[in-house]
This record gives C-alpha cells, structure tokens and sequence, in this order.
C-alpha cells in the first residue's frame, strides 16, 4: 500500500537502490553536519550561536512587518544608486522582463550566477527559447548544465555527483583529446579555463542576491567561486533576480546575516567572496556594469506573507535543514521533484504550487525535528509540515483511505469502553497469530508497516484489561 | 528544585500512570515495569482505566480536530493527580508542549497546568522521585537509542544513561546517536521502504557499536526497529529502558520484544 507521495516513493526508491550515490549521501550525510557543528563550537557554542538565531528571527520578524516601508526605501534608494527596479507577479514576468532587458542590451550571450530564483522561474528555458545562449558559472549549476539535470540541493546543486560522475561528464562533453582528469583540482582547472571564454564574451549578467539592504539599497551576495563577482563585473548589463523576502533593513543586519550564514552551510565561518552591489559605474571606475537592473519575484511570497506560513519567509537558503534531514538524506534531492527540496522545500514547494501537486512533501518528515533544531533562522518546520498535512486532511487531498482510518481510530479512542474491548480482541488475535516467532507477518490493514519489517507480537493480553481484572479481583476479595 | 528536599511521608503524592496504547497492547511488561519502579519511589501509582491513546497518529496526521477532543479527554481523565507519569517521551511531548498548542482558551489553561505535572518516566524518576536503582547481576552490551521526539522536545538524554549507569549498565553510544530511526509515526506505514533505509542505517550504527542489546525510552522506535531487525533476521534484542531498570519485573522473562511469547 502507498499511502502518499507513489511518485515520491518510486523516485526514493531508486535513489535507495543506486548504492554508489546513496552511499555517498550517507557520507555527506555525516560530513555536512559534523562541519556545521564545527564552526559553530569554534565561534562559542550552541549558546552563542542560540542568541544569535534568536535576534536574527526578530529582524526577520521586524523586516517582514514594515515590508511596505522597507520595500518603498529599497526601490529609492535602489533607483539614486542608478539602478533599475522591475517587479514581477510570478515566473514568466520575471522571465519576460529578464528577456526585455537581454533584448534591450542586443545580448547573444548570459552568464550566469546561481540563483535558486531562476530555477525556480525557468529562466534558462526561456531565454534559450528567444534564441540566447546561457552559461552557468557556478561549478555545480555549471556541471548540470552540462549533464542536463536539476539541482539536487539549494547550495550545493550537484550535491549527487560522485568525483567519477564528474570527471565521466567532462570526458564525454569537452572535446579536449586525452589529458588527466585524475584529480579535483583537474577538473575545476578544465571548468575554469572554458569558463572563462564566457566571461569574457557576455553580454549580460545575471546573479540572485543572499539579501537586499534597504537603507543602502545594495544587494549582498556570497559565493565561494568568485563567479558571482566575475557575472556581475564583466558584462554591461547586469540583473539581479530576487525576491520581496530578501530584504533587510540596514547594513549591519547583513553582518548578523553573514555569521549564521556560512557556518550553517558548509561550516565556513565566511564564505570566500561577500559582495555588495550597489549599482552601474560611476565615471571614476574602472570597470563594471553600465546598466544594473533588480527584478524582485512575487510568485506566492505575498499570500505567504499573509498566511500562517509566513515564517517560511525568513528562510536564509543555508540548505542546513537538508543536510540534517535524514530523509533528504536517504531519499535524495530529485525525489522531492522541485527547486527547493528537502525540509525548507517540501514548506515552500506546496505552498508555490498547491497541497494537490506537492502532496507526498508535507508526508515526508518523521517529525524527528532535526531540522529546527538546527535552522539559522528558527523556522518551526516540523510544525509548519503538520499545519499543512492539517490543510491536506481537511481539504480531503491526503489519501481518503488514511483519513477514514485516522477518523475511525479517534473515534474509539474517544469511547474507552469500546476501545479496551475492541483492543482487546485485536490483542488476542495478534497474540495468536504471533506466538510461534513473535513476530506476525501477514495481517489486514497493516500493509503500511508489513511491506518492509515484521510486526512484533503481543502479549496475551493487554495491561490494562489485566491490571483491571487483578483490581476487581482484589476489591472482591477485600468484601467482607 | 535546589537540594532535594525529603519527600514528606505522611501522605504519598499519587502518581497517575499513562501508559500509553503502544505499552498497553503491544507490550504490557513495560507498564508492569514502570508500576514497579513507581511504587520502589514510596509514590501512590494509580492507573486510571478511562485511558486510551494521546491522540499522536491524528495529530501528526493533521487532524486535528479530533487530536483536540482526545486532548481533552486526557486532560479530563489526569489532571486530578499530582503527578503524570509516561514512558514514552512523544507521549510526554504530545501532552506537555502539543496539547496547549491544539487547545484554545480555558482547555489551554487546562492544557498548560497538566504539563506542568507531566513526565517523562526517565525524567520523573531521575529528577522528581530520585530513583537510585538497584545494580543489576549480568549485563550484555547495550545500546542506546535516543528517541527524537523525547531528545528534542523535552531534552531527554541523560535521564536514561544516568538511571542506566548507576544500574551498572554499559552503554556503548551510537556514531549517530541523533538520527531518526525512521519510524515516525504513521510515517513508517506511508513511506516504508525510506522508513526501512532509516532503520536499516540505524541497526547497522547499532551493530558497529558492538552491541547486542538495544534500549530506548519509545516503544514505537523499539517495535519498529525490532519489526525491521526481524525481517532482516538480525538477533539484536530490543527492550524498553524501564523493563530493564525494574529488571525485577516479570519483564525480562522473555527474550525482548518481538521474541516468541510464553503464555503464563
């Protein structure tokens, strides 16, 4: 029996039985943390870092609360820096309007940075469609461009390519004759050395942003690669595609941003380039773009806001969430189906989408609530994962068959009576049915659990009708 | 709190057991075994008979609805005793911080005062009652569990390894101690096959620690670990941490759980 999420299961299932990548991610899977944990006992403990997650969510709390003021303050000062702001409802206006601008700027070329905003809209596909040629930059958009496949995670989007995946990639795409790929820093040197002929020749740029500083109106940006810095320095154009919960009221907060940031991630205490952005070139400099443009996606983020998801918002996309999550971790990114997968993903993925598309997502958590425990931002995900399996029971898009059982089950465990007496035959026939092994192996409406382990038997009989049984015979005993 | 006051003896505090549905169906020698350790503490344990289930398979599930009106029910059955005691910790976190999140108004109150008197068995004995166990004769190497729910919501961790030490048991900690085992509720039933890998992960974790023996303060962990150690025709044995601190119990009369039964 499936309960939920068959696609979701089938696609887990696969990545289950590929032992070379799931033992991998079992590896990462101790890895990432042990990293994070890492950094943050060297920067003074969960203590400090605590204090720090806390005053972070209040900013986050404050930015979201007077969004209008700080949005307002962006765009102008956005616009004094000479930079131009677009604002798009959904995908295919910011996919439009990231076109209009190509269009306008008689590009051929784009490079890209990576942005999760971007995969989330479609833009390659759309810009490649108007006849435009798109590179990633980043090393891991870079080598599932070349591979054809979507990001596994939000950081690290090649996050399931082994070493041998990739230098097989680079062999088969790159006709560059025999040459030794043996290492890492072989293949980064081959990736850098063609890159960089895009960089050169681009027409246009396109990076995403960490935040937006409204009292600045400069986006901040973190890479490790310094390719961020490459897309939005050497062309003339530059976009940055981002979205209304970026925003931060000052400078500084991005500082507060920055020290949960990377530590949460990879375990850096900074990541290796931050840059802030502040607009097209003055007649002094050197260099730059001559052109920036901000598109600032909507897509659901407004009626997020309003609902009581909206701490979903002050995600930071450190991707700590995935790594902890030993479901992320067992049934891979691609399982998820969506641009933002494991636990922050299957919150978001519903709500961009609907309860019916992403309906296996909200089912995919044991509620074991590593994830909030290690959340920059403090974002209650295993709660928010049950407020929408709550939405997907009362709007009946959870299997009807689930939720006729859940309804039978509280309804005698509201009649204690019938319960003990219903239990207690069930108990009986358990016990019968396992008494040999101890275990039951074949049992009605226990499909579920019987498809991949045993059921443990009980014992005769239940503890409380025995315990009850023992008291009357006791009080009948003390009649005199 | 401070130093541990004398209990006054002249009237026992009553204890309210709940032993939750999982103990009470699927394996009675844990209640038996969390009466016995109650009643070693000098305390009244009561265990009242219109108990059923804590209402965690609807409220995990979303419906919550239903999860309230059980609330409710629990809270009506228990809040006339000084104590609640539970042994299981998602038991305990569902009644301390779930129910005053499912209730609204006079039923929070409620919710919120009948938290405060509830416990974790482990939790309840070590820091209320302050249980010295007794050591026990012949021990195997142990592992154990630490059950998510207990660990992150109530901060159970060495509660259990405390009791169990001064028992004279040998823990032999896990590499990943932290991580789920996979079972989750219904989640084990909707998506067994990455439920299975978890558990899988988990009984291998166990095995490289050299243990023979698997402890945990949740019965849902243990039977679905134990259920998945079967299947795969490990010989771990799987107990719940009170059947062996109350090792006098008819508890250990058997070989764990998911072993053959002997009808008494």
């Amino acid at each position: 029996m499936n309960g939920s999420g068959v696609e979701f299961q089938r696609a887990a299932a696969e990545a289950i039985a590929d032992t070379t990548h799931s033992a991998n991610r079992e590896q990462l899977g101790r890895k990432l943390p042990e990293a994070r944990k890492e950094a943050i006992d060297a920067f003074g403990g969960d203590a400090t870092f605590d204090a720090m997650r806390r005053d972070f969510k209040q900013l986050r709390e404050h930015a979201q609360r007077h969004l209008g003021h700080y949005l307002e303050q962006f765009v102008a000062k956005a616009r004094e820096n000479g930079c131009q702001v677009h604002f798009a409802r959904d995908s295919d206006e910011l996919n439009r309007h990231v076109l209009d601008i190509c269009i306008g700027a008689k590009a051929e070329r784009v490079i890209k940075g990576k942005s999760m905003v971007t995969e989330e809209t479609g833009l390659n596909v759309a810009l490649e469609d108007a006849g435009l040629a798109v590179r990633e930059t980043d090393l891991g958009e870079y080598i599932l461009q070349e591979a054809g496949e979507k990001p596994s995670h939000i950081v690290a989007p090649a996050l399931h390519k082994t070493k041998a995946d990739i230098r097989e990639l680079f062999l088969r795409q790159h006709a560059l004759g025999e040459r030794d790929l043996e290492s890492s820093a072989a293949m980064v040197a081959e990736a850098r050395r063609l890159l960089r002929e895009d960089f050169l020749h681009a027409d246009v740029g396109i990076i995403g942003s960490n935040a937006l500083i409204a009292e600045t109106g400069h986006s901040l940006l973190v890479t490790n690669e310094g390719n961020g810095d490459l897309c939005a320095n050497l062309p003339d154009t530059l976009v940055i595609c981002t979205t209304l919960d970026r925003l931060l009221p000052r400078a500084s907060d991005g500082m507060a941003m920055l020290r949960l940031l990377a530590r949460s991630t990879t375990g850096q205490a900074l990541s290796c380039y931050t840059s802030f952005y502040s607009g097209p070139r003055k007649h002094h400099d050197v260099d730059g773009p001559t052109a920036v443009h901000f598109v600032i996606l909507d897509n659901q983020r407004s009626d997020i806001l309003a609902s009581d998801y909206r701490e979903m918002l002050h995600c930071l996309r450190c991707g700590a969430c995935l790594n902890h999550c030993p479901i992320y971790m067992t049934a891979g990114g691609h399982a998820y189906d969506s641009v933002y997968p494991g636990p922050m993903g299957s919150v978001l993925t519903p709500l961009l989408t609907s309860l019916e598309e992403a309906e296996a997502l909200p089912n995919a958590c044991t509620a074991c609530g590593r994830c909030e425990e290690v959340c920059p931002a403090n974002i209650p995900l295993p709660g928010l994962l049950r407020d929408l399996r709550a939405e997907q029971f009362t709007t009946r898009v959870s299997p009807a068959r689930w939720r006729a059982g859940l309804k039978l089950h509280a309804w005698l465990v509201l009649r204690p009576r019938l319960y003990r007496a219903v239990t207690g035959a069930a108990v009986r026939l358990m016990h019968r049915l396992g008494r040999k092994r101890g275990v039951i192996r074949h049992l009605p409406f226990a499909g579920g659990w019987l498809t991949a382990r045993d059921l443990p038997a009980p014992a005769k009989q239940s503890f409380l009708s025995a315990y009850l049984d023992q008291q009357r015979k006791a009080s009948r005993g003390a009649k005199p | 709190m401070g130093d541990s006051p004398k209990p006054r003896r002249k009237r026992k505090p009553r204890v309210a057991l709940f032993v939750t549905c999982l103990a009470d169906l699927m394996r009675p020698a844990v209640a038996e075994a969390s009466v016995a350790l109650l009643r070693s503490t000098g305390v009244e344990v009561v265990v009242p008979p219109e108990q059923t289930c804590c209402g965690q398979p609807g409220y995990n599930s979303g419906d919550y609805a239903s999860a309230a009106k059980i609330a409710q029910q629990v809270i009506r059955t228990f809040e006339s005793y000084r104590y609640v005691v539970l042994p299981s910790g998602s038991c305990a976190g569902m009644v301390i911080k779930h129910y005053p999140r499912l209730l609204e108004g006079a039923w929070r109150e409620r919710a919120l005062q009948l938290g405060g008197r509830t416990y974790e068995l482990t939790c309840f004995l070590r820091d209320v009652a302050k249980y010295k166990p007794t050591p026990l004769a012949n021990t195997t190497a142990v592992a154990y569990h630490d059950a998510c729910a207990g660990l992150r919501e109530l901060g159970i961790k060495t509660q259990p390894r405390d009791l169990l030490s001064a028992a004279g048991v040998k823990i032999s900690e896990l590499e990943q101690s932290e991580t789920c085992c996979g079972f989750g509720g219904t989640f084990c039933a909707k998506m067994p096959g990455i439920s299975a890998k978890m558990a899988d992960d988990k009984l291998r974790d166990i095995e490289d620690s050299g243990a023979t023996q698997v402890l945990a303060g949740d019965l849902g962990c243990l039977l679905a670990l134990a259920g998945r150690a079967r299947r795969q025709g490990s010989s771990l044995e799987f107990r719940h941490v009170a059947e062996v601190l109350a090792a006098s119990s008819s508890a250990l009369d058997d070989d764990g759980i998911a072993t053959a039964k002997r009808d008494s």
